[in-house]
Order: structure tokens, then sequence, then C-alpha cells
């Protein structure tokens, strides 16, 4: 009988089991996760877990819960793939393998004394959803915090339900606009950067420190728009998706321009990817 | 409180930013103020577009109407959008529909007035293009993204 292959401790997954199933949107879940003999799992905001559906394969899901309690690990899964539908078919009580957390971090906490501006588009508000739960645990360390988030339609909106009681606290500007609605919709329609010149109306740009998530060219016209507006490339943060396989930097499936998105990101300055993000072949 | 004028309004407005004394004069013999209530029709698709219409307080909408689905809101317009270019814009017709979302005050011009002075006065249709043109080519861009369905499954 051949030895046991070792395995190192960040490639192989660990059982969690599913303790409950949130239903978001139509083709939308949140799991969430409890270790099955260990103790919780502290992360970062932006970091990501490896989420492996037993006999389908492995992918990358943002770890969208509050930081502070990684107990409650959350992770928000769209039905897109194999992987990822039969993710969003599991039950309660059902058990994963999960490797992690990996990668990069939203760095709130080095932009202290500034405006924190959250920029995210559909299912972008998932990877940003532990910082900002961060950044208004500790609201007095920062100027002000704004949340521009976009999504397709009204109905089509991640966590209302949280949107909504973050309104209602007041500790943060919520703007959401939605590609089109209805006339019962009273807010706005276009696209997440129309609502830049409102949502930073009255705030010096040089106070702004930007954290946006979404599809990669929401992101590129919006960090363009936002340096027009005058917020310093040094001062904005992006989360990059990649084809991820090991998260750990070995295989090269993500590799973005000299970096791996797994290891080096998924957060990235916006200033040193600003280059590989016009380059199409990268 | 001393009453404004239109070409007191017409210089505080953004749409008109970079507008000398001379055209800001000439304008203003075009315009007139206008209110409408929240969910007033600001024009309707069809109706000859013979009005240029500003935004100065309040949110409007642009809306299509679909059979069977009622009208679909496509775009959103805020205090200093020019709501709409048909007046410039052989055959002059209304493409869409512009609802009022919340109550709007808008600076309304005679858009055949403000044609003819810019023949007369080629200087100020020149600015005219040059300020406004970019009002307009954001709102292409923005269209644009809003085509590509950005939040849909297929997101990357």
């Amino acid at each position: 009988m051949p030895a046991e292959a070792a395995i190192s401790g960040s490639m192989r997954p660990q059982p969690y089991r599913v303790t409950e199933v949130l239903r978001e949107l139509d083709d939308v879940v949140t799991l969430r996760l409890a270790a099955e003999d260990r103790a919780p799992l502290p992360f970062r905001p932006g970091q990501f877990n490896m989420l492996y559906a037993f006999a389908t394969g492995e992918i990358p899901v943002s770890i969208s819960g509050d930081p502070s309690r990684p107990d409650e690990l959350l992770h928000t899964v769209r039905r897109v793939g194999a992987v990822s539908s039969a993710l969003a078919q599991l039950e309660r009580g059902a058990v994963l393998g999960l490797r992690g957390p990996f990668g990069s971090h939203w760095p709130v906490e080095t932009e202290r004394g500034r405006h924190l501006l959250f920029v995210a588009g559909g299912l972008g508000l998932a990877p940003l959803r532990p910082a900002i739960c961060r950044a208004l645990a500790r609201r007095a360390d920062y100027a002000g915090i704004t949340l521009v988030l976009g999504a397709r339609s009204p109905r089509e909106i991640l966590y209302a339900w949280q949107l909504a009681g973050w309104a209602a606290a007041g500790a943060m500007k919520i703007h959401v606009c939605v590609d089109h609605a209805g006339p019962e919709w009273g807010g706005p329609v276009g696209v997440v950067t129309s609502q830049f010149p409102r949502a930073l109306d009255g705030i010096a740009p040089d106070r702004v420190s930007a954290f946006l998530c979404g599809p990669e060219i929401m992101m590129r016209h919006g960090c363009g728009d936002l340096e027009h507006l005058g917020i310093h490339p040094e001062r904005m943060w992006i989360s990059m998706e990649r084809n991820m396989k090991c998260a750990t930097g070995l295989c090269g499936h993500c590799q973005f321009g000299a970096d791996f998105v797994c290891r080096d990101g998924p957060v990235f300055r916006y200033r040193r990817v600003r280059r590989p993000l016009g380059i199409r072949e990268v | 409180m001393a009453h404004q004028t239109i070409r007191d309004i017409l210089a505080d407005h953004p749409a008109f930013l970079g507008f000398d004394g001379a055209a800001l004069d000439l304008i203003a013999g075009c315009g007139r103020n206008m209110r409408y209530r929240a969910g007033e029709l600001l024009f309707r698709e069809g109706d000859a577009a013979e009005t240029v219409v500003i935004l100065r307080h309040g949110d409007a909408a642009i809306e299509l109407a679909a059979p069977g689905r009622g009208p679909l809101r496509v775009e959103s317009l805020h205090p200093g959008d020019i709501v709409d270019w048909s007046w410039l814009l052989p055959p002059c017709r209304a493409m869409s529909d512009a609802r009022a979302v919340t109550d709007v005050a808008a600076i309304a011009l005679d858009a055949r007035c403000v044609l003819d002075k810019c023949d007369e006065h080629t200087e100020l249709g020149y600015r005219l293009f040059r300020l406004w043109l970019p009002h307009l080519a954001r709102r292409v861009r923005m269209q644009r993204l809003q085509l590509l369905d950005l939040y849909g499954a297929h997101a990357r």
C-alpha cells in the first residue's frame, strides 16, 4: 500500500458544516459555516477561502461576514458554474471542505482619519462587507463613510435588509443606483459611477480613501472617474478576480502581470495594477 | 429676498459655467422658469422637442414604455443636467418620456430661439458646442456601460 502523501496545511481542506443558508437573491445564497472540530477562523476583511463541494470541485469565495464574528463564517455564492451551483444547493447540516483564509485585505485600519468611500457593483458588496463592518465598528476613527452600490434592478440589491439597517443607523451615507427600474423606484437609475459626484459632494478628494469591488470594467472606469475627481491612485484599492486554483501562488493560474491574484491580491492598490488593467491580454 | 432674473439663474447654473456675460445675455432672452410636481411628465415620447430643459433643483428620470412592462426607468437626471437633446436633432421629437421623480425646478429655453441665436452669433454656437458636448459624451459613456449588464450572472 503506498505511503500517504504529505499535504501541507494550506492545501488540505478542513470540514465545515453549513449551519444556515440565507437566500439572498434568486441565484445567490449566503452560507453560514462552522468548523467541525476546531476554533473559529479569524480572517481580515477582503480575504477569501477555497470552498470545496465534495465530488464536484473547489472555488475561491470571499468571506462576507463581520470579521469581529469569526464564529459566523459567511460566504455569499452565486450559482454560475458546476461548483458554485453545488455549493448553492447545500442545505443546513451539509459538510463542505474549506481552505484558507488567503490573500491580501482591505487596509481600512491604515486609513484612519480619512473619509472611506466603498464602491460596490452587484455581488461586489460581499467582499466589501467585512471592511464596512470593521469601519462601522470603529466609526469614530474615520472622517466619514460612504457606500455607493450598483445593482441590476431594485429586486437584485444584495443584502437589502442590511442596507436598510445601516441606513437607519445613520453612521454611513448610502447611495444605491440600479441599471433599470420601474416607476416605483424612487432612487437613481444609471451606472454606479454616475453617483460619484453626488456621493463626494462637499468632501475634499484628498481626504478620501476608496475601496472598489465589482466587475473589472466597473472598477477600471470607476477608478478612472475617481482619479478625475481628484482622488489619488495611491488611495484607491480594488479586489481582483482571476482563475484561482491553488490559492498559494504556486500553480500560476491566476497570474496577473507580475502578480498572482491569490497571493499578492485579491486586494490591490489601484496604482499597482492600473497599467496591467489596461492591457487586454493580461 | 431679491428677485432672481433668468440671467442670474443661468450665471449660477453649472450648465452655463464658462459662458461669458454676452453669451448669457443672449441665452437669457430664450429662457423661462418651469416647475414640475413629483410624478409629472416633463415631456412624452413623440412630443415636439421645442424646449431645452435644464434641471435646477430636484431629480428627473428618462423612461421608455414597453408593451406589457409599463414605463421602464433607464436614467436618472440631477440638478445641472440637460434633460434631452432631441431639440437639436431633426426630426426634433422627444425619443423618450421624461418624468419628475421629485418636485423639480428647471430652466426651459425655447429651442428655436437658442438655435436662431447660435446661427446669428456663431461664437455663441461654438461655445455651446464646446461646453455642452462633454455633458452629452459623459451620458453616452455611462449608457454604454449600462448596456453591458455588468452585474449579470456572467459578470467578471
